[in-house]
């Protein structure tokens, strides 16, 4: 296969990356998804989850928080709140997190208000995790 | 005439004031480059977004979702950035008079303009004046402008927006031209004015997407209103940080200015206290002969 996708990923704060890549998979809001080069023009939303992409034979991981995925031309741009590479993450602080949204949880019930932002901050550390783990394994 | 001693005091006053304002201008500096860095590292996330929501709004029907509907104007709000510390020139006045401005001059139009404020300065300027009405002041956030920030209060204008307790929301802010120069800003907000996009110059593809078109949307224009409420903060701190550099630089040059004159005064007061001394002495002698 000769033909590369270009992936930028943009988040408020910094341009995460740019690079030349084979293959990516992203979480999005109905499903997983897999991207190859010559996918025809999309537009969808993501979750918090791992978006994952291969250049060559490395495979790299991302934890990601909201976002999009914009696919044109061989061109993907993903914009997201925050994204960190699997190896800027602090295990540590993850696990703290999860451990702090763990008992916020056990006080809430699901009508609260504050249930749903403590979910999802559940949810972005266990990616976080997750995503650290994949680092050290490879 | 004042005399040496106080010329004297005067002098040491004035280079203790150029000191600090000189200091100042050193940490403005370095804080103006962090905080351009960061308003040009937000830009592509922005300029993006906006791409995006122009593309899905020209397809939609503008009446589908709230937050693009034109309601009239009723009640508006007005979202007034400024700085919690002074000594930085016009840079807090200038915003809040256009705002001022912009409320008096609307007066008819709408039913109520009300007033939130991030940042004390502007809180302290308009909460004297009369028919300002200030709903809300958040003080000391723009110290560490993190995107949280941005997001919590986006949903708050978003909500009031959805109760239709605003009809139109407004930002104003000093935007960022460069280290010397500050625009007062007023921006609307909400509704959101979806880009024209011209048709011919720009080749927009037909996308799938995923869910379907409207409830992308629906995510993406809340997002739309946190990332310019993002956006507008940082660039108001990059503005601020200008301002004050070139407001402390310029207050350094006055106080050089200052300390020449005043050693010249001292010079030539000491002159003429020797000159008058030497008199006396030459008169003293002349009459003992």
């Amino acid at each position: 296969m000769a033909e590369k996708l270009t992936l930028d990923l943009v988040t408020p704060y910094r341009h995460v990356l740019s690079e030349e890549v084979d293959e990516l998979t992203a979480p999005g809001s109905v499903g997983d998804f897999g991207i190859l080069p010559a996918h025809t023009p999309l537009l969808t939303t993501l979750r918090i989850g791992e978006l994952s992409y291969r250049r060559g034979n490395e495979q790299f991981h991302v934890a990601i928080n909201w976002g999009f995925v914009e696919v044109e031309n061989d061109h993907v741009t993903v914009l997201v709140e925050t994204a960190e590479p699997a190896d800027e993450i602090d295990l540590e602080r993850a696990k703290a997190a999860l451990g702090r949204a763990e008992e916020a949880l056990k006080k809430l019930s699901p009508e609260d208000k504050e249930f749903a932002v403590m979910r999802s901050a559940l949810d972005r550390a266990m990616v976080r995790i997750q995503v650290a783990g994949r680092q050290t394994r490879r | 005439m004042p005399t040496l001693k106080e010329i004297k005091k005067r002098i040491t006053s004035v280079k203790n004031t150029r000191q600090i304002t000189k200091a100042m201008k050193m940490v403005s500096a370095a804080k103006l480059r962090r905080a351009q860095d960061s308003v040009i590292a937000a830009r592509p996330y922005a300029d993006k977004m906006l791409n995006v929501l122009s593309s899905l709004a020209q397809r939609e029907d503008p009446e589908a979702h709230a937050l693009l509907q034109q309601r009239g104007k009723r009640r508006a709000l007005i979202v007034l950035l400024t700085a919690d510390r002074g000594l930085c020139g016009g840079f807090n006045a200038n915003v809040s008079k256009a705002a001022e401005r912009m409320i008096r001059q609307n007066k008819e139009g709408y039913e109520a303009i009300d007033l939130m404020m991030i940042g004390r300065k502007g809180n302290d300027y308009l909460k004297r004046r009369k028919g300002m009405n200030i709903v809300k002041v958040y003080e000391n956030i723009t110290g560490n402008i993190s995107y949280s920030t941005a997001s919590l209060l986006g949903q708050e204008i978003v909500e009031w927006y959805n109760e239709e307790k605003y009809d139109a929301v407004f930002l104003a802010y000093n935007a960022f031209r460069s280290a010397i120069s500050q625009d007062p800003t007023i921006s609307q907000l909400l509704p959101i004015i979806p880009r024209e996009e011209d048709a011919t110059e720009q080749h927009v593809p037909e996308y799938i997407y995923e869910p379907n078109r409207s409830e992308v949307l629906a995510q993406v224009l809340p997002k739309h209103v946190e990332v310019q409420i993002f956006r507008a903060l940082l660039e108001s701190v990059a503005s601020e940080h200008g301002a004050r550099m070139s407001a402390m630089d310029s207050a350094s040059k006055n106080a050089s200015e200052m300390m020449g004159r005043l050693t010249l005064a001292y010079n030539r007061a000491r002159q003429a206290a020797i000159t008058k001394e030497l008199m006396e002495i030459i008169s003293g002698a002349e009459s003992v002969k």
